[in-house]
């Protein structure tokens, strides 16, 4: 699938003075030479501060790391999870459509976009505030049909819940992810078949609910953007 | 019915506490330092008596797999890389082992990368894992403090860091060559084999690339031994393992059971049936998009969910994600969306495969419509058998076999669209 970089780019880039001590701890990670191991999380947490991941990004993660560009440039564009260009400044809405989604109705869900988001994906909303893409398979089938928004997964959705999701980010409010039919994580819906023992005494939400509820920051990026665009190429 | 006593993912709805305490409450980290000290032939010796099949798609044996590792570093060091980028359509077992039953896994890393000589172990998780990744973090940061990792880890004389690293979107990371590759900084593009990652694989050291669930059993078969791990499943078929049961069941769930469990119990025990009741049953995937599909009666009355039995039956157990369809659902488009799939997730290396998954998605639209010739159905068949076998690394395969399935299932059902499709036309020509 071609993902060219997007036309309209900012001027440059630098990580937050946070963001680079923690780059270059991720770069221990890797023997010595081996530092382009780290580029992955580099680009993703480049994405993360700005929204999406812009040409001075993808060329300062590769300065940071000691790569030439074009190394930087063709695992920017083979990875499905970077954004070459702008999404929604509120939300940016994956739909999981592959199969079992799909028959557990992901095509629903999608028609809301195109009425309530825009009516082609990876396109922005008229008032910038959202935009929506199908992606592929996310791998939390058994609580199919489910989406992504920022670090999220909201699943067991329905027409119902999943405008709900959407009014509520409207609102400025972000919604508790995790199943929105009442299920803690993968249990059968209707009651524990296996290991019960546990069930009186849980927590009130399973691991990523938790985390997403104590840390409040399912589309938080940090420290956003400031500098200006500037055209670079018009065609 | 699988006991709870036997169960090896006592926490996997992470109901009960999930911190490292929790854990060991439940019997991991007790006395690691013990089964190390059983020696690397020894603990090697177990896994393969054990008769564990590797848990991501492809049952090879865990042990023999381990046992291709050099004895004897000629310098280089060896690495454990665990395949945590569960991506297959249908599959989200490892998920739950990761955010609700990680200690299982840190503990099986130390393990096993001790018995591969392996000082060092990635974890390369799926980027869209994001809160995932976090509470692993967590629980690998909490073993570092409590000794459990890093030098002397568990009190083991053995040095052994364990670092987590993660991928951002890209299904063939799965692939073990891929997931090096994309380890390595690059893009995730499958190797030619030879060498095989035993001989070279991470960095050009000895690698051994092992699924989540691989892992993860790893510390309790070793304590509770190889004859228990062995007594659940026919031959060749042993051990527990977790289903991801989606689609039309009545209640969709990951479920830790024993192998060779019959279709029909596996629905009923733990989903509630199948929505409508069983004779609504139309077909069933039951490995994972890869594998083809079944036909409903043959798996309601004889299936065994085992790796032989959905061989001989020309189908297979891949990562066990069961994907259950009901008559409610268009066969055809469900095999479609399948190979667009494919298509998108095709990393572009080898012209059989992107080309050819290009060209059956195209072909697959038409069946879907019905707005094709009758003959185009074997043509489709034989593109798939010339992809399949001619590419790098299996996705050529996988995006081959459940149009094969298909075809070979339910060819009346494409029949019968393309031949309405027909009359349709001829008698709105007819009528205009």
């Amino acid at each position: 699938m071609l993902r060219r970089l997007h036309s309209i780019q900012p001027e440059a880039f630098v990580f937050s003075n946070k963001n680079k001590a923690w780059a270059k701890e991720q770069v221990k990670k890797f023997p010595k030479g081996r530092e382009a191991s780290a580029i992955i999380p580099l680009l993703w947490r480049a994405q993360e501060q700005e929204g999406w991941l812009s040409r001075p990004a993808i060329e300062y993660v590769a300065d940071f790391l000691g790569m030439n560009y074009i190394r930087a440039l063709e695992v920017a564009t083979f990875y499905f999870m970077y954004h070459l260009k702008p999404v929604g400044s509120v939300a940016h809405i994956q739909v999981c459509g592959t199969t079992s989604c799909m028959i557990c109705g992901s095509e629903n869900l999608m028609d809301i976009c195109k009425e309530s988001i825009s009516p082609e994906q990876n396109t922005l909303s008229e008032d910038g505030k959202f935009s929506w893409e199908e992606v592929e398979c996310l791998g939390a089938c058994s609580n199919a049909p489910m989406i992504q928004i920022g670090k999220d997964y909201y699943e067991d959705l329905n027409t119902e819940s999943f405008q709900t999701i959407i009014e509520t980010f409207r609102s400025g409010k972000i919604p508790r992810p995790g199943s929105q039919t009442g299920r803690y994580s993968s249990e059968p819906l209707k009651g524990l078949t296996s290991l019960k023992d546990h069930e009186s005494n849980k927590n009130q939400f399973n691991a990523s609910v938790q985390l997403s509820e104590s840390f409040g920051d399912t589309v938080k990026r940090i420290n956003p953007n400031k500098i200006k665009n500037t055209v670079v190429d018009k065609k | 019915m699988l006991l709870d006593k036997d169960r090896i993912f006592t926490n996997i709805y992470g109901m009960h506490d999930r911190s490292l305490k929790g854990a060991m409450a439940r019997g991991h980290w007790d006395e690691t330092k013990k089964i190390i000290q059983k020696g690397r032939e020894s603990i090697i010796s177990i896994m393969k008596e054990s008769g564990l099949r590797g848990r991501g798609g492809a049952g090879f044996p865990t042990g023999l797999k381990w046992s291709f590792m050099p004895k004897e570093s000629d310098g280089r060091p060896s690495y454990l890389v665990v395949n945590a980028d569960e991506s297959e359509p249908g599959t989200c077992k490892d998920r739950e082992i990761l955010r609700h039953d990680p200690h299982t896994l840190i503990e099986g890393c130390l393990i096993s990368s001790f018995a591969m000589n392996a000082n060092v172990c990635y974890i390369y998780i799926r980027g869209e894992y994001v809160r995932e990744r976090e509470v692993l973090q967590a629980a690998i940061d909490e073993c570092y403090d409590a000794k459990l990792l890093g030098r002397n880890a568990a009190g083991s004389d053995f040095d052994f860091d364990l670092y987590l690293h993660h991928g951002a979107g890209a299904y063939i990371c799965g692939e073990e060559t891929a997931l090096l590759e994309s380890l390595e900084g690059r893009k995730g593009m499958p190797r030619m084999k030879p060498p095989f990652p035993a001989g070279a694989g991470l960095y050009g050291c000895p690698t051994t690339v092992n699924n989540v669930e691989s892992i993860a059993v790893v510390p309790t078969v070793l304590r509770r031994g190889a004859e228990w791990f062995k007594g659940f499943g026919r031959p060749n078929n042993h051990g527990t393992k977790l289903f991801a049961i989606s689609g039309h069941v009545n209640h969709p769930c990951v479920v830790e059971e024993a192998m060779s469990i019959t279709f029909e119990e596996l629905i009923d025990k733990h989903c509630g049936g199948v929505r409508g009741g069983w004779k609504n049953l139309k077909a069933v995937i039951p490995g994972g998009s890869s594998v083809p599909c079944l036909p409903g009666d043959l798996m309601h009355k004889d299936a065994i969910m085992d790796f032989d039995w959905l061989r001989e039956n020309q189908s297979g157990l891949g990562t066990a994600a069961v994907i259950v369809m009901d008559n409610s659902t268009d066969i055809i488009k469900a095999i479609w969306r399948l190979s667009k799939f494919y298509k998108h997730e095709s990393c572009g290396q080898c012209t059989p495969c992107r080309e050819g998954t290009g060209w059956m998605m195209r072909v697959m639209d038409r069946l879907v419509s019905g707005d094709a010739e009758v003959h185009e159905i074997d043509m489709l068949l034989d593109v798939t058998k010339q992809v399949e076998g001619h590419t790098i690394c299996a996705l050529g395969d996988a995006a081959a076999w459940p149009i094969q399935g298909l075809i070979r299932h339910f060819r009346h059902e494409i029949e019968e669209r393309i031949g309405s499709k027909i009359s349709r036309d001829t008698s709105a020509f007819a009528a205009g």
